[in-house]
């Protein structure tokens, strides 16, 4: 049952393994001349007087949060499609209640505003 | 022993390779299109028509200075290509390029892993190349790459469930996780999955649109607003390993398209018997044939299609692509049970 991902384990190894080697290899052979300027955040020529990572309002901070719940109920309903025939009408009446409700609070954000911007 | 390290381990290295050569011809075909659309010519000089042009930009890539800001956060700098990188080459471990060939006497399949959560592998492994673009627009510490990867974060929020919503519709018709299961099962039912689930392969091409920062949903590096957008501060081999990580998910998305929706490896017209010359054609070629006709036209709207606005965007996610895949959800449900 594992042995199937066994080569997916070893696909990882190799991809982080070239990745790594890809970067110590250009650390060998590129060019380095290093200048204060050039070390500069980029900024259209200006000086940067402070940090860029000042406090800044993500707007969408409500879709974010209505984004995690969304995601992990859909991630519910997969083994649900796996075994439809199996589950036949059953299954259908359980996950129409259950998308029932989900879409019940969709629309209630949706009426609320949380996916307009503030 | 062979058959669980040797074996998979040659595969690797042939998939490996394969993907880094199509990526770097992705380039020029891209500029090469591009060109032809807008009555120019592209790449001329390096070799005849410019086909030389991938060698001599990974050369360059490789040699250039490689230059980390001083404000950066010098690990995490480091950290965000890899983490772009991986996941898009990660993800061809389960993609099926053809079913099983003979070679030197012995059947291969010619995939690397047949898992029974294959398509979940894919939906999750895809999910964290966004990691690698979040981090590399904050570890910059500069101000485009910081909105860029603000932006970045807006735009997965947008899609993700529009597509994972989706994806559900489609296991309804396909039954099975497995990549290899659903051409298989394409096989059986003698027909592309695309004209049971058409509505499902036009939202899922826009979400691997979203997902693979393409045009019009390139928010996280609109040049024209951002300069670089969240690699404004990389430079050299930690660029390209960005840019590899953009044509492999490129190419991952239209392999998944391809297997889904295109019925992967097999040869169309199969009851057709005027079109029985195709079945001497490999798999595999039928394979990459389908997902080059997806890439082209993913070039062909970037070329066509102006950027959306990232509100625009969010819109079109959560007002317009969720409440579609509900109702094709509901729909494809009802006639898998009563049908």
């Amino acid at each position: 049952m594992l042995r199937a991902y066994v080569p997916i384990f070893l696909f990882i190894l190799v991809a982080i393994g070239f990745a790594v080697v890809t970067l110590l290899i250009s650390r060998l052979v590129h060019a380095e001349k290093p200048n204060a300027v050039k070390l500069e955040p980029y900024e259209c020529g200006i000086e940067p007087e402070t940090d860029a990572r000042d406090r800044y309002s993500v707007r969408y901070y409500l879709v974010a949060m209505l984004f995690v719940i969304f995601d992990v109920e859909t991630i519910f309903m997969f083994p649900w499609a796996v075994i439809l025939d199996r589950l036949a009408l059953f299954g259908l009446i359980e996950m129409a209640l259950f998308l029932f409700i989900l879409v019940v609070g969709y629309f209630y954000a949706w009426k609320k505003g949380a996916l307009e911007w503030a | 022993m062979t058959d669980l390290f040797v074996v998979p381990l040659l595969q690797i290295v042939v998939v490996l390779n394969a993907v880094l050569v199509a990526v770097t011809y992705m380039v020029l075909l891209e500029r090469k299109i591009i060109a032809w659309v807008q009555s120019r010519l592209g790449p001329m000089r390096v070799g005849p028509h410019g086909i030389l042009q991938p060698i001599a930009d990974a050369l360059k890539l490789l040699l250039k200075e490689d230059i980390t800001p001083i404000r950066a956060d010098r690990w995490i700098f480091t950290l965000a290509p890899i983490i772009s990188l991986v996941p898009a080459l990660i993800a061809f471990a389960v993609i099926p390029f053809g079913g099983e060939a003979t070679l030197f006497g012995h059947r291969v399949p010619l995939y690397i892993a047949n898992v029974n959560v294959g398509l979940l592998y894919i939906v999750s492994i895809t999910s964290i190349g966004v990691y690698g673009i979040i981090l590399a627009g904050y570890s910059s510490n500069s101000k485009y790459p910081l909105l860029a990867s603000l932006r970045a974060s807006a735009q997965l929020i947008s899609y993700e469930v529009a597509v994972t919503l989706m994806l559900v519709s489609v296991i309804v018709t396909t039954r099975t996780l497995s990549l290899v299961g659903i051409v298989e099962g394409q096989m059986r039912q003698h027909i592309w999955y695309v004209f049971i689930q058409p509505v499902a392969a036009v939202v899922l091409f826009i979400g691997g649109l979203a997902e693979t920062n393409r045009t019009p949903f390139d928010l996280a590096e609109a040049e024209q607003e951002l300069t670089g957008g969240f690699h404004t501060e990389y430079s050299g081999m930690r660029f390209a390993m960005f840019f590899l990580a953009e044509y492999a998910n490129m190419i991952v998305v239209s392999a998944v398209m391809t297997t889904l929706f295109f019925g992967g490896w097999l040869s169309p017209f199969p009851n057709v018997a005027a079109a029985h010359f195709l079945w001497y054609i490999p798999g595999w070629i039928w394979f990459l044939l389908k997902t080059f006709v997806l890439l082209y036209v993913f070039i062909w709207i970037r070329a066509t299609l102006p950027r959306y606005r990232y509100d625009q965007l969010m819109r079109l996610g959560w007002k317009v692509l969720i409440p579609v895949a509900l109702v094709n959800l509901v729909v494809s449900a009802i006639v898998r049970v009563f049908l």
